[in-house]
């Protein structure tokens, strides 16, 4: 075991290079890119054995990697944002496919207006294509989660593919102290891929992508996907269980930071979630009983697990790092129907949306929602949807607007 | 927690000199977490790298709002206010300008709230090697460090270059250290912000506006000329009217940033405000006319 400094894609290349990968189908794209540059490093220097092939685009790259899952060898690929989408029509496909392969998604804002900068629209777009969905928090998280998904995917009562997801910038190219396990933990905790009828040999054809013409069939197929999938809600805790007892790191389906007898619980994914955290833990040293609550697992949704967590709290401020226009932000959406029917769910649900395009959320933000949330607890009302900006933002952004405006408004013209 | 902030160019190993910080503050027995900044951007546009180190498991993440450390390569970025370089300085902000300029020069011009102290050039410092020089002088500023622990964390960090590199940047980071050695210590961890009694974000609700404002489009033309992209440059092209043979087009059809204009007798100019100091011309010019003159040296002769 070792302890260094690695960014949030070195340790998501750890990962991929201690599950031993197969094969490596690639397309570049910011801010992934790191990930496949380091894992062909070792490829090149013998100390990874994988056949890395570039492809056309994203589209392709899942279509390969799924065509190879399904021959039985195991098959790690990375994308982004854009290329996360491009790829959508096949994330579907081979999770159709049932092919148990390990996507990492680094999250980066969705086009338009195009951005570099991280949110959760990329990653939440592909919420109901069959992938597993693993959230990751911290650079160390991200390597152990790879690894973990790779168990989860192979199991046989699961058999799909897991999307594991990271914040670009935030984890993806900051480096933080990173554990890595020594490769003979590892493969003690990830034995070698036992493909079971997963094979594709000469004289043994196989047909993955099969035509069903009638709803009945096809009803079967797609339903059997969704129980594979509520399956793996067991299936990842057993595996975490195993990990934590290996690595003395447990990842439960929700991180729970001073939630026991908390009052006021934040709710975020990812890693803007640590923000939350220091926010909770300076609340509590002025005497508020407030908790954070993350979900590692969206998909499955752990939604027992998080009805018992938030059983008889005051209030919940869920803070989406992205924005469904029309209906405001997924998690809260998804977090109200979970809670819809449970006798002591909290009463005050709010919601806010920030962290979009990377947009920073400060303490103070954290603690002014804090505050807002008890007050809504006292009147007894849920506060409106709020997005995180202020008035300075605005202004800078009527400066680019009087920028973008200048030549039809002539040399230092008023607004219209 | 230690919060650190570097700001540079990119091509001066900003990013490095962050890296190295890490390192040294991570084998000192910190815990840390290091990051550069920068977009799709190009040599000799602003970047920045940030370091936190705290003896505890750091939790915050992001920019740095409020440095208790901020280091300056390059002087020239004080000119761009989109560099943001000054941001959240304090009081209790030690700034660490990186110029062969009088220290009093900069306290004037400046007018920080809080210390400047300034890292002067070195005799063979090569630009690229500025990562490396600001490096050392931050260390230099910090009781957790020392010029082994320096040291170690740059031959570690450049492992993946020659040994002449490295014994280059490592001499320049000494006598960096060495230059700021009466000072170690200036540098404060700061304690996080108080949840009892915060300074309240002054959030807005937005209005809905029409299509014709809210959508992100620019209707004005050569928006880029507002940005003054030579402050990019480190070292800038100078065309020898003597050698130029009036060819009309060569430095100025490579020009990526077309900043050549070539006048009715031949000759090319260039248009200073906007050379990124690519120097490419320099590279197609056949007859040799065009030199490379570094920028600190041509602004001092401009003076004269």
């Amino acid at each position: 075991m070792t302890r260094t400094l690695l960014t949030g894609n070195g340790a998501a290349a750890w990962g991929a290079r201690l599950a031993r990968i197969d094969y490596l189908p690639a397309f570049p794209i910011t801010p992934q890119t790191e990930i496949i540059e380091t894992l062909d490093g070792w490829i090149e220097q013998q100390e990874l054995v994988c056949r890395l092939v570039t492809l056309e685009s994203e589209h392709s790259m899942l279509t390969a990697a799924g065509a190879a899952a399904v021959t039985g060898v195991r098959v790690f690929t990375a994308t982004s944002s854009q290329g996360l989408l491009y790829a959508t029509e096949m994330l579907y496909t081979v999770a159709g496919w049932r092919a148990p392969l390990v996507l990492v998604n680094v999250s980066r804002g969705l086009s338009s207006p195009i951005t570099l900068e991280p949110d959760h629209n990329d990653v939440l777009a592909v919420r109901d294509c069959g992938f597993l969905q693993l959230h990751c928090a911290t650079c160390q998280e991200v390597l152990d989660s790879v690894l973990i998904a790779f168990r989860l995917a192979e199991h046989p009562q699961v058999r799909l593919p897991v999307l594991v997801n990271l914040d670009g910038f935030a984890l993806s190219f900051t480096r933080e102290p990173v554990e890595i396990p020594d490769q003979s933990t590892a493969d003690r905790f990830l034995p070698p891929f036992r493909a079971g009828s997963l094979r594709f040999r000469a004289g043994e054809p196989l047909s993955a992508g099969v035509a069903v013409l009638d709803g009945s069939t096809y009803s079967y197929f797609r339903y059997q996907a969704h129980l594979a999938s509520l399956q793996g809600l067991a299936a990842y805790e057993k595996i975490a269980a195993e990990f934590a007892a290996l690595c003395g790191r447990h990842y439960e389906p929700l991180e729970c930071h001073r939630c026991e007898d908390a009052e006021i619980v934040f709710v975020m994914i990812g890693s803007f979630a640590t923000k939350a955290r220091e926010a909770v833990d300076r609340l509590r040293e002025a005497g508020e009983r407030v908790g954070l609550l993350r979900p590692r697992l969206l998909r499955p949704l752990p939604v027992a697990h998080l009805r018992r967590a938030l059983a008889g709290k005051l209030g919940v401020a869920v803070i989406d790092q992205n924005l469904a226009p029309g209906r405001g932000g997924v998690l809260l959406t998804e977090l109200a129907a979970a809670l819809h029917g449970s006798p002591d769910a909290p009463p005050v649900l709010a919601g806010y949306v920030g962290g979009l395009g990377g947009r920073e959320i400060s303490s103070e933000e954290f603690f002014e929602m804090h505050r807002e949330v008890r007050q809504a607890v006292t009147r007894g009302e849920n506060p409106p949807p709020r997005l995180l900006f202020t008035g300075e933002e605005l202004r800078a952004v009527r400066k680019l607007q009087q920028v973008a405006r200048a030549d039809r408004l002539g040399q230092g013209g008023e607004q219209r | 927690m230690y919060r650190i902030r570097f700001h540079g160019r990119g091509g001066q190993g900003l990013k490095r000199a962050g890296r190295i910080l890490g390192t040294a503050l991570f084998r000192a027995g910190l815990e840390v977490q290091d990051a550069p900044r920068y977009g799709a951007e190009r040599r000799g546009a602003p970047i920045f790298a940030y370091v936190r180190a705290s003896r505890s498991p750091i939790h915050e993440r992001g920019v740095i709002s409020c440095p208790d450390l901020l280091i300056i390569a390059d002087p020239h970025l004080l000119a761009m206010p989109d560099s943001g370089v000054l941001a959240g300085a304090t009081t209790r902000t030690v700034v660490l300008l990186h110029t062969g300029e009088p220290v009093s020069l900069w306290r004037e011009r400046l007018d920080l709230p809080g210390p400047l102290l300034i890292l002067p050039r070195l005799p063979g410092e090569e630009e690229r090697f500025r990562g490396a020089v600001c490096a050392g002088g931050a260390a230099a500023l910090l009781t957790e460090l020392d010029e082994g622990l320096l040291a170690r964390a740059i031959s570690e960090e450049l492992a993946h270059l020659s040994a002449e590199l490295i014994m280059t940047s490592l001499g320049l980071a000494r006598a960096a250290h060495a230059a700021l050695a009466g000072e170690r210590g200036i540098v404060r961890q700061e304690e996080p912000i108080s949840a009892a009694g915060y300074k309240t974000p002054a959030w807005l609700t937005l209005a809905c506006e029409e299509a014709a404002v809210s959508a992100p489009a620019i209707h004005a033309a050569a928006t880029s000329e507002l940005s003054q992209t030579g402050l990019w440059r480190g070292k800038r092209p100078v065309i020898d009217p003597g050698r130029c043979r009036g060819c009309w087009w060569l430095c100025a059809t490579f020009c990526p940033e077309r900043v050549i204009a070539v006048d009715a007798n031949r000759r090319p100019r260039i248009d200073y405000g906007h050379c990124k100091g690519c120097l490419i011309c320099l590279r197609q010019c056949p007859h040799h006319a065009i030199s490379a003159v570094p920028e600190e040296e041509a602004a001092r002769e401009e003076k004269a």
